[in-house]
């Protein structure tokens, strides 16, 4: 069944159905219905697969959809056109440049956590690329799941751009087939397979994986105000965001004031009862809930910890005084348990990080500018946010992805049209000047091999900036060219 | 340990030290690169030529010339490369620092091939010590003599950054059972899956240059004569031996032999009638791959050249005519002297005849007319396309080489280089006031704050325009001021006058 639709998809590709970028711009017109028009429908099934209430699926998810589809309409035109480069002696006559082009046919990996802004966000941009897509969303978040199969016919293409539901046994499949680009969110370990996968058909990758992003909370700043914001962005979701911040490293001496403010923070967000706030989500089912809870074993509840298991709900929770060979600190939490791991200083805190993998955000709080700067020069990361958290998200043109067991690739704005499309080095050169040729035409000889050295290493400027300014100098001379005696 | 295990490692240590991220550190490296390739230069011809039957002339015009433009480019763009790199904001990030700041990956491999020995192996080497990585150079040992010289590289760069480590398949292997931060290979799709599958256990993320058969049509409507010279010189040139060598001719019948005569004319210009004598005319690498190009000829009809010699390696130039695509030469990319014609009815057919194969890292058409052109790029796919002429988009370093689908993925030289080898990792650097701004998007949540969301989310600011309309608008405030100034003077000169 996949290998047909894989075909079927590609066939559609071939007939060049997807180049003219009217119709492109149709698709996501129609994307962007999708989503307005069903809105609450989306909000339904994110309430029945994660407890999320409207104002949240609003806010993570639809509200980045929609930017990116906007963005993606207004700005297509520019981002398809061919891109002039510079050129040489050589090339000064000729026409140069490169011209994005679609792939062909893209498989869309998505995940449970964001069930709806992982897949559409990649689509957008498969879409405004030109390239067919085939979308595989998390059989976990199935109501999200069922509903994007049922909904995507009914607004796009549905011979350019199909919804293949299923486990893992339907995602082998189609990690079997030939695809021209695989997108991948999800966790390091199924990246692995999933490169793997593509390395037989030469596939290029997006993976956005995970990892432990480390929050470092320097003496030096506002804690009440870095608790607000690190405890929105860890709880949030229940914690089971990839760059929600995963621990805390701080030093003892704020350990406790930390854990007061947080507890401050949780009181004003989810008020005395999470379990009945209507903003706090749920753990997305029983096995993750059994393994997020199982990684408090060892450690010290400084705050919640309470949890039940028909709900999959755990509080949020704070932990005091983590050790670094705490199973908590072995992998990402991806729930809402919030360890601090104390350290005696920066120092100690960037070698923490640096002895473990690179992750895919990093957050830092301080107002000294020597800390920050010390701690961007020193560690590395897919993203950063100083003095707050996520937020590097929201900005469209970030290039939003992971470096290492974090992932590789990047996407969000005109980063994911970029990502999935090809861009094709364009020489187009005429049949004059075939004297300027003999240079390189054996036999090589010295005076030959001059004359080509001299074409080939001088490049040329570039003019718009030498203009304005030659203009601003043209106009300044008229100017005081009778005022000086 | 094995000796490749040691040499990561020591790469690996080199590179945590730090020492590789000042910008004069890698512009002392890269300039070192060049000192080495000037004091080497006649070890580097003299390898060339015993490996590939390279004239210095050409090693120098074909390998070093490009290679120094690259250290060139590099060393003096460097600290631009480096710097960080400004975006444009949204509105709630207005006053905030947001950029994209480039960061080395840390061991970089570089696998590199045997028909351009040195540029291949080098380029990608500028692009990794520009970027503040170590490297591990794994040059072919099928050129083996310029695999001799490169072991001399730790005579002049950081030895225990760069490390070089010569052998065959079993030393490959080995490397690539170890932990990168990049695999930058050169080389045939078929290995290529073999790197990719070995990067994939540690998540490394790849760049590979491979190769395909480059089409290359030729219209009706052009000047053939031209076409010629420049398709032989692309074709011959080492021997063949070039990933982006135009593979095969696509043409129509009517111009068959007009192409095939004015090519014998171009062989004979450029390499005379006895080629095996001629000093700039190169090999084939080895024995086994001379057996494998001549066995491609076998059930072709020769219409130039198709003479050779085993003892040196030496194949003519040939061109095969009335080349049927099920014909041996069409199933594999050729990678020698043989160019084989295949007769087609038209543009249409020409392009149905590239879209049923494997995009190819080249592709060339010629044509006086605008809309043949027009239409080979929109309807086809391949790393580069040139028009009207052959191989030379390699030499632009604004240009990123590299191929798609099957004929590779990633990119280099110049500036893709420098990003290739680099993480480029956003930043967004905001300060802890302002902290009233962000109530709209803590719990418990209304629709009120919902809409503030939105609204601050989903504009975004254009700076580079605002840029833009600033320096219209003082540009044009400067010519109101010089007018009004020019005018009131010429009033002034005519009161003086009266």
């Amino acid at each position: 069944m996949e290998k047909q639709v894989v075909d079927g998809l590609r066939e559609v590709f071939q007939s060049g159905r997807s180049r003219p970028l009217q119709y492109r711009k149709q698709q996501l017109g129609a994307l962007h219905r999708l989503i307005t028009e069903h809105q609450e429908d989306i909000e339904q099934a994110l309430k029945q697969d994660l407890n999320r209430n409207t104002y949240n699926t609003s806010l993570f998810e639809l509200i980045s959809i929609e930017n990116d589809i906007k963005l993606a309409e207004s700005e297509m035109a520019d981002w398809a056109a061919p891109r002039p480069v510079k050129k040489n002696l050589n090339s000064a006559l000729d026409n140069v440049y490169i011209k994005p082009e679609p792939l062909g046919v893209v498989l869309i990996i998505g995940t449970w956590n964001y069930p709806w802004a992982m897949i559409l966000q990649p689509l957008v941009g498969a879409i405004a690329a030109g390239n067919a897509a085939v979308l595989k969303p998390s059989e976990l978040s199935e109501h999200s799941a069922r509903l994007m199969k049922e909904l995507l016919p009914l607004y796009l293409d549905k011979e350019m751009y199909q919804v293949v539901t299923g486990g893992v046994p339907e995602t082998q499949e189609l990690l079997r087939q030939r695809f021209d680009h695989i997108f991948y969110t999800g966790s390091s370990m199924v990246g692995k397979l999933v490169m793997e996968a593509a390395a037989r058909h030469l596939t290029p990758v997006t993976l956005e994986l995970g990892g432990k992003s480390p929050c470092y909370v320097d003496k030096n700043c506002d804690i009440a105000v870095a608790c607000r914001r690190i405890t929105w962005g860890k709880f949030a979701n229940c914690g089971q965001t990839c760059i929600a911040p995963d621990y805390i490293l701080c030093e003892p001496s704020i350990q406790d004031r930390i854990v007061e403010e947080i507890q401050k923070t949780l009181l004003e967000f989810y008020q005395t009862d999470p379990k009945s706030s209507p903003d706090y989500c749920r753990i997305i089912n029983t096995r993750h809930f059994d393994r997020v809870l199982a990684l408090m074993n060892e450690c010290t509840i400084a705050l919640g910890g309470e949890s039940d298991r028909s709900q999959c709900y755990i509080a949020p929770t704070v932990l005091k005084d983590v050790l670094p060979h705490f199973k908590i600190m072995q992998e990402e939490i991806f729930g809402p348990l919030l360890p601090i791991v104390t350290v005696n200083g920066l120092s100690e805190a960037i070698q923490f990080i640096n002895a473990r993998e690179k992750p895919l955000a990093l957050y830092v709080f301080s107002s000294d500018k020597t800390v920050i700067k010390r701690m961007l020069a020193e560690t590395s990361s897919g993203g950063v946010t100083v003095n707050d958290v996520l937020m590097h998200y929201t900005v469209d043109t970030l290039p939003f992805g992971g470096v290492g067991n974090s992932g590789m690739g990047r996407y969000h704005g005109k980063h994911t049209f970029d990502q999935l499309s090809h861009h094709r080095a364009c020489l187009i050169k005429s049949f004059a000047m075939e004297g300027l040729n003999d240079a390189r035409y054996p036999p090589l000889t010295a005076a030959r091999l001059r004359k080509a050295k001299f074409f080939m290493q001088h490049r040329l400027c570039s003019c718009s900036g030498i203009c304005v300014w030659a203009v601003i100098a043209t106009l300044l001379a008229i100017g005081l060219k009778d005022n000086v005696p | 340990m094995s000796r490749e295990q040691q040499a990561v490692q020591q790469a690996r240590k080199a590179f945590l030290t730090g020492r590789s991220k000042p910008l004069d550190y890698r512009i002392k490296q890269l300039q070192n690169l060049k000192q080495f390739i000037k004091e080497k230069t006649t070890d580097i011809a003299n390898a060339m030529r015993k490996d590939l039957h390279k004239t210095a002339n050409a090693t120098q015009l074909f390998e070093i010339l490009g290679l120094e433009g690259e250290i060139n480019l590099a060393v003096s763009k460097l600290a631009e490369w480096a710097a960080p790199r400004p975006v444009n904001k949204n509105l709630l990030t207005i006053a905030d620092d947001v950029y994209i700041q480039p960061e080395p990956l840390g061991v970089v491999l570089i696998i590199g091939a045997w028909n351009y020995p040195i540029a291949v192996t080098l380029q990608p080497l500028v692009g990794a010590i520009a970027a503040g990585n170590a490297a591990v150079v794994k040059p072919s040992e099928v050129s083996s003599h310029t695999a001799k010289v490169l072991e001399l590289l730790p005579l002049y760069l950081d030895p225990e950054m760069y490390q070089v480590v010569t052998g065959g398949v079993p030393e490959t292997q080995e490397l690539l059972r170890q932990r990168f931060d990049h695999i930058f290979y050169t080389g045939s799709s078929a290995v290529g899956k073999l790197v990719m599958e070995a990067a994939a256990h540690h998540l490394t993320p790849v760049t590979l240059e491979l190769g395909g058969k480059s089409p290359c049509y030729i219209d009706k409507n052009c000047d053939i004569r031209i076409a010629c010279r420049r398709i032989t010189w692309g074709k011959y040139m080492n021997c063949g031996q070039t990933c982006i060598a135009p593979d095969y001719i696509l043409c129509e019948s009517s111009i068959q032999d007009k192409v095939i005569n004015e090519i014998q004319k171009c062989i004979q210009e450029f390499y005379t009638n006895d080629p095996k004598s001629f000093a700039d005319y190169g090999r084939i690498i080895n024995q086994r791959h001379f057996k494998r190009i001549m066995a491609l000829t076998e059930d072709s009809t020769v219409a130039i050249g198709g003479d050779s010699d085993e003892s040196e390696f030496y194949i003519a130039p040939t061109v095969l005519r009335d080349v049927t695509p099920g014909s041996k030469v069409m199933q594999e990319e050729i990678f020698g002297p043989i160019l084989p014609i295949v007769i087609v009815n038209d543009l249409k057919e020409a392009i149905q005849f590239i879209n049923e194969r494997e995009k190819p890292l080249a592709l060339y058409v010629f044509s006086s007319s605008k809309k043949v052109i027009k239409q080979m790029i929109s309807e086809t796919s391949s790393g580069a396309l040139v028009a009207n002429d052959c191989l030379v988009h390699f030499t632009i370093s604004d240009l990123p080489f590299g191929g798609v689908g099957n004929s590779g993925t990633g990119r280099y030289h110049g500036k893709y280089s420098f990003d290739q080898l680099s993480h480029l990792r956003s930043c967004l650097i905001k300060k802890l006031n302002m902290e009233g701004v962000n109530q709209m998007r803590y719990p418990p949540h209304t629709t009120e704050k919902l809409r503030w969301a939105r609204v601050l989310l989903l504009k975004q600011v254009n700076l580079a325009r605002w840029r833009q309309v600033a320096q219209v608008a003082t540009l044009a405030a400067l010519t109101v001021f010089v007018v009004q100034v020019r005018c009131s003077s010429k009033w002034v000169n005519v009161v003086n006058k009266s």
